[in-house]
């Protein structure tokens, strides 16, 4: 037992200190929400009254988008510098491993989305960005524990970028339909909300078990 | 000991080629049959309909198309279960043969309906739920086949199978989630005609529909039996290099 939690612990610090230290993985997906928010007003026209109307919706899918850019190097480095053996070698149980490799991952780019996005909101004109930020909130774990199982599946692919957005953008369909309603208010926005919760409870039940399997494949 | 249900010796290529062999043209000849029958009466004897005219006999090939690309699925993610359960190879080489098959239907759904939306509806595609679900659906599909054949290597296909199988498993644990939450989005296509209690269309329609869903589906089995025979036959060749290749290393 202590010697998992060590395991734990070396390996959360190691993620954690490793991505800090490359600020170019963890910056370059705010600023590519930065520029497609600003791809929204160019191309649609400076309304503001449309561009509140739509402004929930685009920053969701900003940050969709934005959540599959850093997801090719998420494991590709651990296979390639040998931690992944390490790491299945080591007293963790492999989901837990992968459990935390996503967490420090989304707390180095989901939560800084999560963060910026009701900024962007209000420059949409959105009154309220505190729904915006609820639904990215549950949503954006949703979509790292998706990403960290797309991930591990296109390891070993040729053309894995394009590959995994294939994969992935109708995997990703229930957040974003529940993430948006949830942002958009009205009366549909708790449900939407809850049923947001629901999902990602059943993803962290579920995903990091997956991802780890689809892991111990590709390391064979 | 147990002995083993006398079907699971179907799961060895040795008897599965000879079985499916036999099956084959049986399958090709329901087929043509099905298909045949189905849409000429379907398509010329069957009455026009009250509401839709003569645009509703497009039914005749979509609705099978829509339920055997939804079923193919189902069938893709039973042979991944099992071939993740059990490490028999046939289920894989079966996983992979359905695939083709359902994104051909998933894509003939996808145009029939338009082609059926564009008088019914005045537009060739409406964003609504059940529309959506039919797009997503041959998106899982061709994910599914991208993701295998980026995988595979040359001569050892395990990897690719098995990254395979866990994608149409989550595909298919995702699909009710997916499908319930792109209804509560948005509803609008009309209902079933056809449920346990009854149906509400003429007996001529009826009897067509089946016929031509009989046809269909003997087809979809022909042609992924097919599949499933000429993957087997290549791998069963590429096994039999193995033992070349590595007496060649010694």
């Amino acid at each position: 037992m202590g010697a998992a939690l060590q395991a734990a612990a070396a390996i959360t610090r190691r993620e954690w200190s490793g991505t800090l230290r490359q600020p170019a993985e963890w910056l370059t997906p705010l600023a590519f929400v930065v520029g497609v928010a600003l791809m929204f007003p160019l191309g649609l026209g400076p309304e503001p009254a449309r561009l509140r109307e739509l402004a929930p919706g685009l920053l969701w899918i900003a940050a969709l988008l934005a959540s599959l850019l850093s997801l090719p190097r998420l494991f590709a480095a651990d296979l390639a510098d040998g931690s992944l053996e390490q790491w299945w070698l080591s007293p963790l149980p492999r989901p837990l491993a992968v459990a935390l490799k996503l967490a420090v991952h989304w707390a180095l780019s989901g939560l800084p989305l999560v963060l910026l996005a009701p900024l962007l909101a209000l420059a949409f004109g959105v009154e309220d960005p505190l729904p915006l930020a609820l639904s990215l909130l549950l949503g954006t774990p949703a979509l790292a524990l998706l990403g960290g199982l797309g991930a591990a599946l296109v390891l070993h692919a040729r053309a894995g970028a394009g590959l995994l957005a294939l994969l992935l953008l109708p995997l990703q369909v229930p957040v974003l339909v529940f993430g948006t309603a949830a942002a958009n208010g009205g009366a549909n926005a708790d449900s939407a909300l809850l049923l947001l919760g629901a999902w990602l409870a059943v993803l962290l039940a579920l995903a990091p078990w997956a991802t780890a399997a689809a892991l111990s494949l590709m390391l064979d | 000991m147990t002995t083993p249900h006398p079907l699971w010796r179907y799961a060895s290529p040795a008897h599965f080629l000879p079985l499916t062999g036999r099956l084959l043209p049986l399958l090709w000849l329901l087929a043509a049959l099905g298909i045949g029958a189905g849409l000429t009466l379907g398509l010329f004897i069957a009455p026009t309909d009250a509401q839709q005219g003569e645009t509703y006999r497009i039914l005749y090939l979509h609705v099978p198309a829509a339920w055997i690309a939804m079923v193919c699925y189902g069938a893709m993610a039973f042979w991944a279960l099992w071939g993740l359960a059990w490490k028999t190879r046939l289920a894989f080489v079966l996983m992979r043969a359905l695939a083709p098959t359902g994104t051909l239907f998933a894509v003939l759904t996808l145009i029939t309906g338009s082609l059926w939306g564009r008088p019914m509806w005045g537009t060739w595609w409406v964003w609504d739920a059940r529309l959506t679900s039919a797009l997503l659906l041959a998106l899982l599909y061709v994910g599914f086949i991208a993701l295998t054949t980026a995988v595979d290597t040359p001569d050892d296909p395990r990897r690719g199978d098995q990254a395979g199988a866990l994608l149409a498993l989550v595909g298919a644990l995702n699909l009710p989630v997916l499908y319930f939450s792109v209804t509560w989005w948005n509803t609008l296509h009309q209902g079933a005609s056809i449920n346990l209690r009854g149906s509400s269309i003429a007996p001529q329609m009826l009897a067509g529909l089946l016929l031509s869903t009989l046809g269909f589906w003997a087809y979809a089995g022909a042609a992924v039996l097919t599949r499933a025979r000429l993957l087997l036959q290549a791998r069963v060749e590429s096994e039999a290099r193995w033992p070349r290749a590595i007496g060649s290393l010694a």
